[in-house]
C-alpha cells in the first residue's frame, strides 16, 4: 500500500502549523540496534529503515523485543550499541523529549487531572505555543478522532476506546515526525479494536506521517500495516509487505507466526517441492537441494472425490468460511479451509488434494 | 468516525458496573443493613461521645458540688483570655507555638526528602522500592522510649550545632512520622501509573521538571495532603520524645498545667481533639473525591 499525501504533502514544522494539515513524513533508520539488560540481550542488531509517511507494524510474540524497539526508537530506552536517526539526524543520544515523536501507550495514558482539551494542549503547552492557537490546534486534533463534542470532560468520564482517541489526538497534535504506537489497542474489546485500528490507518494516511506500531496481534499487523516486520529473539526476522510475509515466509518461524500453515515434510529437487504425494512449484528462492518442510496453508488444501485419505478430528465454522482438522493415515494432522457449505463430521472419511498452488519451504529444522 | 463507532463506544451503552451489593449473594461479603450500620455507628458514637461529654461536662464545672448540686459555668475558658493568669499558662501557648513550629518543619522534612526519595524510587529505581518502604516502617515497630535512648546522645551533638531549641524536635519526630507519611503517598502512587504518566508526557516534550511539577504533584496532591494531615496529627500527639528531650512542647506543656489547673488542661486537651476531628475531616473528604474521580 502506498501511503497517501506522501508525495503532496507540505512541509511544516510542529511550531508554524496551524491545523491539522499533512506534514512530509520522516525517514527513520535503525542500524545494528543492540540493547543490553544486565546480562541478557534484548536486541541483537536490529536493522530497519522506514520512508516517510510509511507505516511499520512491528509484530512478534512477547518477549522478542518488539517494544524494546519502539522504545529505543522513542528515546525512552537507551541503546547500548548502533545508530538511529530520524531523517539523517543521529538521534541515538537525543533524550525523548527533543526528539520530536508522538507516542500512543498500550495502558490509558491520559494525566487524570486535566481535562480531554487540557490533555491534548499539553504538548503545544511544553512548546510554547500561545493558549490561543492551542486550543484550535486542540479542537481540530479531537476533531479529526471524533471526539470533538468531549474536550470539557476527565479521562474517567471517558471509556477506553474513546481514551485512546483521546491519546491519539494528543500525540499528533504537536505534529511530530514520527507516530509510536505501542499496542494501543490490546486493551479494548474486539469491536473498538477494529473501529480504532481502521481509524489510525485512515488519520496516518491522512497526515502522511511515518509510524511504528508494535503488536502481537498478526490480523491487526497485517490490516493496517504497509510493511510488517516480524521479530524473534531480539531481531528482525523478515520484514516485508503482508502479502509477501503471508505467500512468502523465509523462515518456517514466519511461516507459522503469520497465518496459519501445514508445516508438512517434503523433497526439494530444483524448483519442485514433492510433498504428500504431489509436485509443487517452489514459491520464491528455497534451500539447497534436498529434505525440506513445506508450508501449506489451509486454503492451499482442497475435499476431491479421490486422493489422500483423511479422517475429520473436528470442523469449525469461522463466518465466510469453515475450516476443519483432519488426520491422514500417518497421523500428520491438515487443517483443510472451505466452503462453509460443505460440512465434513468428525469421524468422517474424506480425500484430499493440494490445489498446486506454489509452496513456501525451508530446510529442515531451520 | 461514525457516529455509529462513537455510540458503540460510549460509556452510556457500556455494561453497567456491578455494585458491591450486587456482587453476590446476599448476606456474603455484602454490606451490612441499615440496621446493622446504624447500630455500629451508634455504638462508635457511644465509645467517642462518653469522654468528650465528660470532657465538657468538667471542663464547665465551677467549685465543688453543694448539697449533691454541681454549679457550671464559662468561667474556665474566660479566664484563658485573662491577663492576669497570661503567666499561668503562657507555658501552654509557648508549647503550641512550638509545636505548630515543629509540625511546620516535619511536613517541610516530609515534603523536601521523603516525597522526592518515593518519586524518584517510583521513576528511577522501582528495584529499591521494598527497601524505602521497610526503612519508612522501621519507626512504627521500634517504642518510642527507645528511640529516645538512641536520641539523647545524638542531640547532644544537635544542641552543639543548632542549641537547644525545641524546633530541633523535628528532625527525631521527622523520622518517627515516616510510617504514617508514607502509605498515603505510596498508595497513591500505586494507584496513579507515574511511570506511565511521565513517559506519555516526556514523550510530548516535556522536561523532567515540567513532568514533576505538571503532571506527578498534581496527580499525588491527596496523598501529599493527607500526609501532611496526618504528620501534623502525629506531631501534635507526641510527648515521649518532647519530654524526654526536655523540651517544651503542647503535650508537655498540658501534662504540666494539668498539674495546677486540670480544667484548663481538659479545654485544651478538647481544642487538640476538634482540631484532629477536623484534621480526619479532611483526611477522610480528601479520600471520598478520591473515590469519587476513580469511577
Amino acid at each position: 500500500m502506498t501511503p497517501l499525501t506522501r508525495t503532496t504533502c507540505t512541509a511544516t514544522t510542529a511550531s508554524d502549523a496551524t491545523s491539522m494539515e499533512p506534514r512530509a513524513g520522516a525517514t527513520v533508520e535503525l542500524r545494528n540496534v543492540v540493547k543490553d539488560y544486565s546480562g541478557h540481550r534484548a536486541l541483537t542488531g536490529v536493522n530497519l529503515v522506514m520512508a516517510p509517511g510509511e507505516f511499520v507494524a512491528l509484530l512478534g510474540p512477547s518477549g522478542c523485543g518488539k517494544t524494546t524497539v519502539l522504545r529505543a526508537l522513542s528515546g525512552l530506552e537507551s541503546i547500548s550499541d548502533g545508530r538511529i536517526s530520524i531523517d539523517g539526524e543521529d538521534v541515538s543520544l537525543t533524550p525523548v523529549n527533543k526528539r520530536d515523536i508522538g507516542m500512543v501507550f498500550q495502558a490509558y495514558s491520559l494525566f487524570p487531572h486535566m481535562t480531554v482539551q487540557q490533555n491534548v494542549e499539553f504538548g503545544l503547552r511544553m512548546r510554547r505555543v500561545d493558549s490561543a492557537r492551542r486550543r484550535i490546534r486542540a479542537a481540530e486534533a479531537l476533531e479529526m478522532v471524533g471526539l470533538g463534542d468531549l474536550g470539557a470532560r476527565y479521562a474517567h468520564q471517558l471509556s477506553g476506546g474513546q481514551q485512546q482517541r483521546v491519546a491519539l489526538a494528543r500525540a499528533l497534535v504537536t505534529r511530530p515526525r514520527v507516530l509510536l504506537l505501542d499496542e494501543p489497542l490490546s486493551a479494548l474489546d474486539a469491536k473498538v479494536r477494529a473501529q480504532l485500528r481502521d481509524e489510525i490507518r485512515r488519520i496516518q494516511t491522512e497526515l502522511g506521517i511515518t509510524t511504528l506500531f508494535v503488536t502481537h496481534d498478526q490480523e491487526e499487523a497485517l490490516a493496517v500495516a504497509d510493511r510488517v516486520a516480524v521479530m524473534r529473539e531480539g531481531n528482525i526476522e523478515q520484514i516485508g509487505t503482508p502479502e509477501d510475509l503471508y505467500s512468502r515466509p523465509a523462515t518456517s518461524f514466519v511461516a507459522t507466526f503469520v497465518g496459519l500453515s501445514n508445516p508438512v515434510e517434503g523433497m526439494l529437487v530444483g524448483d519442485t517441492v514433492t510433498v504428500l504425494g504431489a509436485s509443487l512449484p517452489l514459491l520464491g528462492t528455497g534451500p539447497a537441494n534436498g529434505p525440506v518442510t513445506a508450508y501449506i496453508r489451509p486454503e492451499d488444501i482442497e475435499f476431491a472425490p479421490d486422493g489422500l485419505a483423511a479422517v475429520v478430528v473436528v470442523s469449525s465454522f469461522l463466518g465466510s468460511m469453515r475450516r476443519s482438522q483432519v488426520r491422514l493415515s500417518d497421523g500428520t494432522l491438515l487443517f483443510v479451509q472451505h466452503e462453509v457449505r460443505v460440512r465434513p463430521e468428525p469421524g468422517e472419511a474424506v480425500h484430499l488434494r493440494l490445489t498446486g498452488r506454489p509452496v513456501a519451504v525451508s530446510a529442515r529444522g531451520v | 468516525m461514525t457516529a455509529a463507532s462513537v455510540q458503540a463506544d460510549h460509556p452510556a451503552v457500556a455494561p453497567k458496573r456491578r455494585t458491591s451489593r450486587g456482587a453476590g449473594p446476599r448476606g456474603y461479603a455484602a454490606e451490612p443493613g441499615p440496621l446493622v450500620r446504624r447500630m455500629i455507628l451508634s455504638l462508635a458514637g457511644v465509645v467517642f461521645a462518653v469522654p468528650i461529654i465528660g470532657m465538657i461536662e468538667f471542663s464547665l464545672r465551677i467549685g465543688q458540688p453543694v448539697k449533691g448540686v454541681q454549679s457550671y459555668g464559662i468561667q474556665h475558658f474566660v479566664s484563658l483570655f485573662d491577663p492576669a493568669t497570661s503567666d499561668t499558662y503562657s507555658v501552654l501557648f509557648e508549647g503550641i507555638v512550638n509545636s505548630l513550629t515543629i509540625c511546620a518543619l516535619t511536613v517541610f522534612i516530609v515534603l523536601a526528602l521523603l516525597l522526592p526519595a518515593m518519586i524518584m524510587v517510583e521513576l528511577k529505581f522501582p528495584v529499591l522500592r521494598r527497601a524505602l518502604e521497610f526503612i519508612c516502617i522501621i519507626p512504627v515497630t521500634i517504642p518510642s522510649i527507645v528511640l529516645v535512648v538512641g536520641y539523647v546522645p545524638v542531640y547532644s551533638i544537635v544542641a552543639r550545632a543548632f542549641g537547644s531549641n525545641p524546633w530541633t524536635l523535628a528532625f527525631a519526630i521527622g523520622i518517627i512520622v515516616l510510617p504514617y507519611a508514607y502509605r498515603p503517598i505510596a498508595a497513591n502512587l500505586a494507584a496513579v501509573e507515574v511511570v506511565i504518566l511521565s513517559e506519555a508526557s516526556r514523550s510530548l516534550g516535556a522536561s523532567w521538571g515540567s513532568v514533576i511539577r505538571l503532571v506527578i504533584l498534581p496527580n499525588l496532591r491527596r496523598g501529599i495532603l493527607a500526609s501532611c494531615f496526618i504528620t501534623i496529627a502525629v506531631v501534635l500527639g507526641e510527648y515521649t520524645i518532647a519530654s524526654f528531650l526536655s523540651q517544651n512542647t503542647f503535650q508537655t506543656a498540658l501534662i504540666l498545667v494539668q498539674h495546677t489547673d486540670p480544667y484548663v488542661a481538659v479545654i485544651f486537651a478538647l481544642f487538640a481533639l476538634l482540631f484532629a476531628f477536623v484534621l480526619l475531616f479532611f483526611i477522610g473528604r480528601i479520600g471520598s473525591s478520591r473515590n469519587r474521580r476513580s469511577l
